[in-house]
This record gives C-alpha cells, sequence and structure tokens, in this order.
C-alpha cells in the first residue's frame, strides 16, 4: 500500500529510503524465476531457442545420420546395414549413371553461372544510368528472375520448345530459319533450354550489381576521365575491380544452386530426357533415395555432393585474394 | 563581326552535341524496352495463350491476341487432377506457405535478437553453425529428414512442411541481424533504465523497429515456400494434399497434354500470388536483394 503511493514517493528523504527498501525486498521475492530469465547467460538461449531446437532436430540429427546411411544399405523398411565404403566404391567404378549426371551438373552450373553473371552485369549496367523510367526497367528485367523458379514457369518453358506447337519453332520459321528441331529430345540441345531458363532469370543479380555500381564512387570515374581513360578502360580498371567483391558473393552462391538443382529437369525434361543427357545430379540422387529406395547409396551420394560444393567453395575463396579487390584493405 | 560568327559557331555546336544527347536518349529508351518486351515474352505468351482454345495455340502459337476469349479454360483446369479441384491445391498452399511463414518469422527475430544483442557462453559456436547451415545443400539432410518424419507418421501431410519452418531461416535470421546492427544499443540502454526487461526490451521497443526487415523476410519466406517443390514431392502423396506447384506438375504430367489452354490457365493463376507480392512489394524484395543478396 506503501509504496504504490505516489504521495510517499515524493515525501521526506527519510520516507523514500523506507519506500525503497520494501521495493527492492518486494521485487527479489516476488520474481526469483524472473531474475533467473534475465540473466544473459539464460535469456539468449531462450531467444536462439527456436533456431537451436530446429537445428538439432532436423539439421545437426539428420546430418550425422546421413553420415552413417552412406556407409550401410538402407531401404527404409529394413534397420540400416553397414556396408563399409561399398556404396562410394560402387558409384566410382560401376555407376554409369553417377559419373553421367556429374558430367551434365558440371557442363549446367559452369555453363549458366558465368553466363547469367555476364548478361546481368551487361544490363546492370545498362540500367545505372539516372532516369525517370529505370524503376519501370528493372520491375521488367527483375520479373523473370522472381517467377523463374516456379513449377508454372517450367511448364511454360517446356511448351516454349515443344517441337509442335512450340512458339520458339514458330518465330524461327517465321524467320526463314529451320523450325522442325525438337528442342527437348534432342541430346544436343536438350541441356541448353535448361541454361537458357537459368540465364533468363539473371534479375536477382543484376540487382545486386546494381546496388554493387551505385557504391563506386563517382570521382574515380571524373579522374580517370581527366587522365583520358575511354569507356573500355574506365570499365576495366574501374568498374570491374570494384565490383568484384559482389561477382565473387554470386559466384559462390549461384555454383551452389547451380549443382544442387532440381526442379527444371523434373518438369521440362522429365527428368533427365533424353538418353539422360540433362539429368541433373539431384535428380539422380532423388531418384536412388526414394524411387528405388536406395536410401544408403542417396547418402552416399549426398556427400560426394557435399565434398564437391565444398572443394569448389574453398577453391573460390582461396583464389579470392589474387582476384577479389576489398577497398578497405588498402587503407 | 568575327565575333558574331564565333558565337553563332558555338551555339550551333550546343545544339548538336544536345541533339547527340537526345538520339542517345531516344535509342536507349527504344533499346531498354525492346529488350524487356523480349524478356516478357514467354510470360505474356502464357498469359495469353490461356485465353485461347488448344488448337489455336497448337497452330498459330506467335499470334499473341485471338478474337475470342476462352475464359472455359480456366473453369476446365479448375476442375484440376484426380477428382480434387485446383481450389483444395490452393488452399493447401496458402496454409502451408502462410502458417509456415508466419512461424518462420517470429522465430527468426527472436534468434536474431538473441545472436545481435546477448551476450551468452557458446553463442559464436551456435553463430558459426548457423551461417554453416546456410550453405549446406538441402539434398544432404533430405534422406535422414525424410527417415524421421517417416517415423513419426508425419509423411502424407504438410507437418514436414511447417513444423521446420518454425526454426526460423538462417538467411532471414541474418538479414533481421543486419537490421538490429543498425539500431543503436542505447536504446535497449534506456529501456533498460525504464525498468524494461530482456523481454520488454525486444517486443517493445526492438520489434517495433525492426517491422520493415521482417517485412521483407516474409515476403521471401512466403514466396520460397509458395514455389517448393521438392518438399510437396516429397511429404505429399495424396491429391487432397498437394499444393498448387505439385499439382501444376501432376497436371502436365501426360506426354500429350490434351488441353493446352487449361494448363495455361492454371500456370497463370499459379502465378497470380507472386505477381501480386512482386507489384505491392517490389521495394522490399529490391532492398532485400540488394543487400543481403537473398536469391529472387
Amino acid at each position: 500500500m506503501l509504496k504504490s503511493s505516489p504521495r510517499f514517493r515524493g515525501g521526506v528523504s527519510l520516507n523514500r529510503k523506507v519506500v525503497t527498501f520494501l521495493n527492492e525486498k518486494d521485487t527479489v521475492k516476488k520474481s526469483a524465476l524472473d531474475k533467473f530469465f534475465q540473466k544473459d547467460a539464460v535469456s539468449g538461449y531462450v531467444f536462439i531457442m527456436p533456431w537451436l531446437l530446429g537445428f538439432l532436430l532436423f539439421t545437426l540429427i539428420p546430418f550425422v545420420a546421413s553420415f552413417w546411411f552412406s556407409f550401410t544399405k538402407y531401404d527404409l523398411f529394413s534397420s540400416p546395414k553397414f556396408i563399409g565404403l561399398n556404396n562410394y566404391i560402387k558409384m566410382f567404378t560401376n555407376d554409369g549413371l553417377f559419373v553421367k549426371s556429374l558430367k551434365v551438373t558440371f557442363l549446367y552450373a559452369f555453363a549458366s553461372v558465368p553466363l547469367r553473371l555476364i548478361f546481368a552485369l551487361f544490363v546492370a549496367i545498362l540500367l545505372n544510368r539516372k532516369s525517370k523510367l529505370s524503376g519501370l526497367y528493372r520491375t521488367l528485367f527483375y520479373l523473370p528472375s522472381i517467377i523463374g523458379g516456379s513449377v508454372a514457369v517450367a511448364v511454360m518453358w517446356r511448351m516454349l520448345f515443344l517441337k509442335e506447337g512450340g512458339v520458339f519453332n514458330a518465330i524461327l520459321g517465321k524467320l526463314g530459319l529451320p523450325d522442325n528441331i525438337s528442342w527437348l529430345t534432342n541430346t544436343k540441345t536438350a541441356i541448353w533450354i535448361l541454361v537458357l531458363l537459368a540465364v533468363w532469370q539473371f534479375g536477382s543479380s543484376m540487382l545486386i550489381f546494381l546496388a554493387g555500381l551505385k557504391q563506386i564512387p563517382e570521382h574515380y570515374y571524373e579522374a580517370a576521365r581527366v587522365d583520358g581513360a575511354g569507356h573500355a578502360v574506365q570499365f576495366f580498371k574501374i568498374t570491374l575491380p570494384m565490383l568484384t567483391p559482389v561477382i565473387f558473393f554470386n559466384l559462390v552462391n549461384q555454383l551452389i544452386s547451380g549443382f544442387i538443382a532440381f526442379t527444371q529437369s523434373v518438369i521440362i525434361t522429365k527428368s533427365g530426357e533424353p538418353l539422360n543427357t540433362t539429368l541433373f545430379y539431384a535428380v539422380y540422387l532423388y531418384r536412388c533415395s526414394f524411387g528405388d529406395y536406395k536410401m544408403g547409396y542417396g547418402s552416399a551420394l549426398a556427400w560426394v555432393l557435399l565434398f564437391i560444393i565444398a572443394a569448389f567453395t574453398a577453391i573460390i575463396f582461396k583464389s579470392s585474394d589474387s582476384w577479389v579487390y576489398y577497398e578497405s584493405k588498402e587503407q | 563581326m568575327d565575333n558574331e560568327t564565333k558565337k553563332e559557331k558555338k551555339t550551333k555546336k550546343i545544339s548538336k552535341t544536345r541533339l547527340r544527347n537526345i538520339t542517345g536518349t531516344v535509342v536507349y529508351h527504344i533499346f531498354m524496352i525492346l529488350f524487356g518486351l523480349l524478356m516478357l515474352y514467354p510470360v505474356i505468351w502464357m498469359v495469353l495463350s490461356s485465353f485461347k482454345n488448344t488448337r489455336e495455340v497448337m497452330t498459330v502459337p506467335t499470334r499473341l491476341f485471338s478474337d475470342h476469349l476462352y475464359f472455359i479454360n480456366y473453369a476446365n483446369g479448375w476442375r484440376g487432377v484426380g477428382n480434387v479441384s485446383f481450389g483444395v491445391f490452393f488452399k493447401n498452399s496458402f496454409i502451408i506457405s502462410g502458417i509456415g511463414t508466419i512461424g518462420t518469422v517470429i522465430s527468426s527475430a527472436l534468434v536474431a535478437y538473441g545472436f545481435s544483442r546477448i551476450k551468452f557462453p557458446l553463442k559464436r559456436f551456435w553463430f558459426t553453425c548457423m551461417l554453416l547451415t546456410m550453405m549446406l545443400p538441402y539434398q544432404i539432410i533430405m534422406v535422414p529428414q525424410f527417415v524421421i518424419f517417416d517415423k513419426l507418421n508425419w509423411t502424407n501431410s504438410p507437418l514436414p512442411l511447417i513444423v521446420p519452418a518454425f526454426g526460423g531461416g538462417a538467411f532471414f535470421i541474418f538479414l533481421i541481424m543486419q537490421f538490429i546492427s543498425g539500431i543503436p544499443g542505447e536504446l535497449d540502454q534506456a529501456a533498460k533504465i525504464d525498468g524494461c526487461g530482456r523481454y520488454g526490451i525486444f517486443f517493445r521497443v526492438i520489434l517495433p523497429l525492426i517491422k520493415p526487415a521482417v517485412f521483407t523476410a516474409a515476403i521471401f519466406s512466403f514466396y520460397w515456400k509458395w514455389d517448393d517443390f521438392l518438399g510437396p514431392l516429397l511429404y505429399l502423396n495424396s491429391p487432397q494434399q498437394y499444393t498448387v506447384s505439385l499439382a501444376l506438375k501432376m497436371f502436365s504430367d501426360p506426354d500429350s497434354i490434351p488441353d493446352w489452354g487449361a494448363m495455361f490457365a492454371m500456370s497463370t493463376l499459379s502465378l497470380l500470388p507472386i505477381f501480386i507480392i512482386f507489384l505491392t512489394c517490389q521495394r522490399y524484395l529490391v532492398e532485400g536483394i540488394s543487400t543481403t543478396g537473398l536469391k529472387g
């Protein structure tokens, strides 16, 4: 009763002391539990608890289990049987589809990622110019990227390149070019249709490049122009070096997503047609694990994938010292 | 006189460069518009084809506008696959994407605050773990995750697609952390002096301030979940459970699709929520991608 009365708070100093004393004692009593939860060590864990639980249950345990499965024969219905390195040995000595899917995936990733980055950079430079319409253009170019990963667009892409009724052949015909190519069933062209879809989705890289371009101080270019540098020199001596951190970031991210591409192959080329020339690694992995229920083998495939991704990431990181330019380092 | 001719020459020169500038600008804009239309051509073709009958799409694919609009394609497509209509698929997609997004966003905000403002034992270790999960391909944990959900009897239900979302997403946690780092720590201190505890600081001070970042995360989360194909393919077996993306796959599976118009109609419809997000929240999407490199 005393403590809540405002009259007492503003009263004589002696009284106030008494009140504070009472107050403190009261809080200590009331909230020992609360105090426990207010401790940094406790509250920190309370806050990260959702992630921590999810990480342990749905990432860490499966991660460890996957490593174990990769040394077993496992079909989901009976318990895993340890077979040592057999999965890995079979993969490298007696599995043509593994080698094939690896080749296809490498071709896809190493063709589509650089092409998309070059294209994105080209468009970003075009867009990096003050104009009332640049917002509109950005929207136009960015849209394919936002819808590009969906099943609907994959279905559409398939229809575009069908031999009969596909609009691509029809356009070629109007231009007087051969119009009876069956793009999706030809072993030479099918994979390039998938690469083309990936390049078409250049929008988000373009946005990242655009943000990077805006960071380059204008006076660098002014100084270069004073020294008589042309557009090409400005591009190779200023723009490109200043963008290397952004390029580096894009390269790592997109190679990883290139290696695990899945939907496009499943929808557009019906999981690897023709003759497995578009059989992506992730599709083969899915087929082994959930089509044939060879889950041990599927896990081994996944670990090889992880190893490949880790190796490429490490190579890009290692090499980055020689080609990525960080401004702060020079200061 | 001599002076005058010089002046004249000068003005002529100026108007010449200005003329060149104007032509340059016009050429630039024409090029950009044509280029933009070329990029959008496939999408425009799909949307317009959804109003044509199948024969017309097959025989004159380059003709964009037809004399008659076949709205019936939408009715035909809506009937769906396996006696389940697209209404059910849309409902499923909205439930999975909606609940999943709410869970992801709330958790990500909490975790982001914990990692950015509180000192606790092993923080660096857990934070490194979180960063590493961003690089981890889903394929690694796909099989054992399936085994876990199978043992829980959760397969052929949307649970495996919803529950893990409540752990938050590493990308979103990172995004929100970036945002929190821009909020001065003095605000926390002031709230603390005013008698706010850790949880009060988060809910009353930080949460209202990080709304833009949370909103960005929500947009991306919804859109990724809406587009997700591998997850539903793994876990949903009966047409009653299908999401839109999985249903579209089944719809387009037969080698000779009898009704192209209906297929285009449903493809277009399935993109509608993304189009709407794109048009209304573009600013957030652009910001999310340019500042943290979230993949679009």
